[in-house]
């Protein structure tokens, strides 16, 4: 481990895929470098890689090449339900399990062997605005209301890194709005290191330090977020 | 009034299983006219099947004269075609065929081989073959309901699976509601039969054994023990598989297989 570690690194990260027809190449040749509390959004149309980076970086999909460091770390040398709860993701729909709210708070301690008392979920349920929650049956709650339990869930786990998988594409305008708010806070309270994969230039530019822009699996930019989108 | 045309045992059968194939061919021709496309089929089937069970029979004739073990590779030869056919229903599912054989060899295998050893199945030919292959049949449908099932909760759930991934879930806990949904699904026609035995339907073995002068108590006890061993396989065979599944919808890296 080098003394002067980003919090995540990516080199050089590529995926193809082995298809029927010949290799079909997502992604090619992505590097950035992540410290403390810094905030990068991926930016790109839709097919552009953003998803399958991210997915990189938690190793839900294996890379072809390249590596992933997390504080200086190969992510290929650590067991990959350790980087898992290391580096929390937030997906584009909530996907909550079945029952309770306070449930799904601690479905990730609980796989560590971590069991959450009901003061520590009442509080993550209240830190994403959804308290008295606790006992609700997650069936009745809206898309808006889904994706904040889902972002307590994520929490819960106490994450170093932060991945946010285009989190507000799937809600209506007013809960697009307020999930961005109250994402931004809490990465920028908790001083988290995030990236956060988005179509939307204008939440790139209200949410981000920096920006990767994608294009066909490929990078087309990458810079501040005041250089590239504020220019 | 088949019994007027014909004297011999041999002829009545076949004059019976002519009887009755020429009844379905006419039914499947007006199903045809009616749109159905099974009017080149059927005549097909009925010929295949009627081969393949009269082989059978010369092939039990034949082994009645041998000693009861000869039974055995013919049991074993009927998992390994049935775990190929298993492998058929689910061709996306890595290592299906010896995922099948394995679960199949546990589940019939096991269950035959116990309920011999204990006596309940007698070591005769004429009772080993018929009641191992319908443990083995059954064993097979089950097997194939249970990935079958499986693999359609995996495709529909995938999002839930990789949320729990991502999460930090272990593999196997990741997928554990779905195995069970699946294991339940896949024992409904087994554990139906048990419950409706006698009120909805009367088997075949069961009356087969009145038909051939067996007392009806003794077979309806000895029908309940054939449908208990049916559904012990299944249930063998498909927790087995809750043990071995997962190994090949994830890969090594603890990430969920694209299942095409």
């Amino acid at each position: 481990m080098t003394t002067n570690a980003a919090v995540l690194e990516a080199r050089n990260l590529s995926r193809t895929l082995d298809q029927p027809g010949g290799p079909k190449s997502l992604l090619r040749n992505i590097g950035f470098r992540l410290d403390q509390g810094q905030v990068l959004a991926v930016l790109g149309p839709s097919g552009a890689g953003k998803s399958t980076l991210l997915r990189m970086l938690n190793r839900l999909d294996e890379p072809s090449s390249g590596a992933v460091l997390l504080q200086g770390a190969d992510t290929r040398e650590m067991d990959p339900r350790n980087l898992r709860r290391r580096v929390g993701m937030v997906m584009q729909q909530a996907y909550l399990f079945p029952g309770a709210a306070a449930a799904n708070v601690r479905y990730g301690p609980a796989q560590h062997g971590i069991i959450l008392n009901d003061s520590q979920v009442a509080d993550l349920i209240q830190q994403v605005g959804m308290a008295g929650y606790q006992d609700r049956d997650v069936a009745t709650l809206s898309g808006g209301e889904a994706q904040r339990i889902s972002i307590a869930r994520a929490l819960a786990n106490q994450p170093e890194v932060l991945l946010l998988d285009e989190p507000t594409s799937a809600l209506d305008d007013v809960s697009k709005q307020e999930i961005e708010r109250l994402l931004a806070t809490l990465v920028r309270e908790r001083n988290m290191t995030c990236v956060w994969v988005t179509h939307d230039v204008a939440q790139a530019r209200r949410v981000s330090d920096l920006v990767l822009k994608l294009e066909a699996g490929q990078a087309v930019g990458f810079g501040t977020s005041q250089e590239l989108l504020h220019a | 009034m088949l019994d007027l045309l014909f004297h011999t045992q041999m002829s009545l059968g076949l004059g019976q299983a002519a009887a009755v194939a020429v009844l379905a061919i006419i039914v499947a021709q007006f199903a045809a006219r009616r749109g159905a496309k099974i009017g080149r089929e059927i005549p097909l089937v009925l010929l295949r099947g009627i081969v393949q069970i009269l082989l059978v029979g010369f092939l039990i004739a034949a082994m009645l004269r041998g000693p009861w073990w000869t039974g055995i590779p013919v049991l074993i030869v009927m998992i390994f075609i049935a775990a190929t056919i298993v492998r058929r229903r689910v061709p996306e599912l890595p290592g299906a065929y010896t995922l099948s054989l394995l679960c199949m060899a546990a589940g019939a295998g096991g269950v035959l081989t116990v309920m011999t050893l204990l006596g309940i199945v007698e070591p005769k030919i004429i009772i080993l073959i018929p009641v191992g292959s319908m443990v083995i049949a059954q064993n097979m449908n089950i097997q194939s309901l249970f990935l079958n099932r499986f693999l359609g909760e995996v495709r529909s759930h995938r999002g839930e699976i990789e949320s729990a991934l991502a999460l930090g879930a272990a593999p196997e806990h990741a997928a554990e509601s779905y195995l069970y949904a699946s294991f339940h699904a896949s024992l409904i026609p087994a554990i139906d039969n048990l419950r409706s035995l006698g009120i909805v339907w009367i088997p075949g073995m069961m009356a087969g054994m009145v038909l051939s002068g067996t007392s009806p108590i003794y077979a309806a006890l000895y029908q309940f023990v054939i449908l208990s061993m049916i559904f012990i396989a299944g249930a063998v065979s498909c927790l087995t598989a809750t043990y071995l599944v997962p190994r090949r919808i994830f890969t090594p890296q603890q990430q969920l297989r694209r299942l095409t």
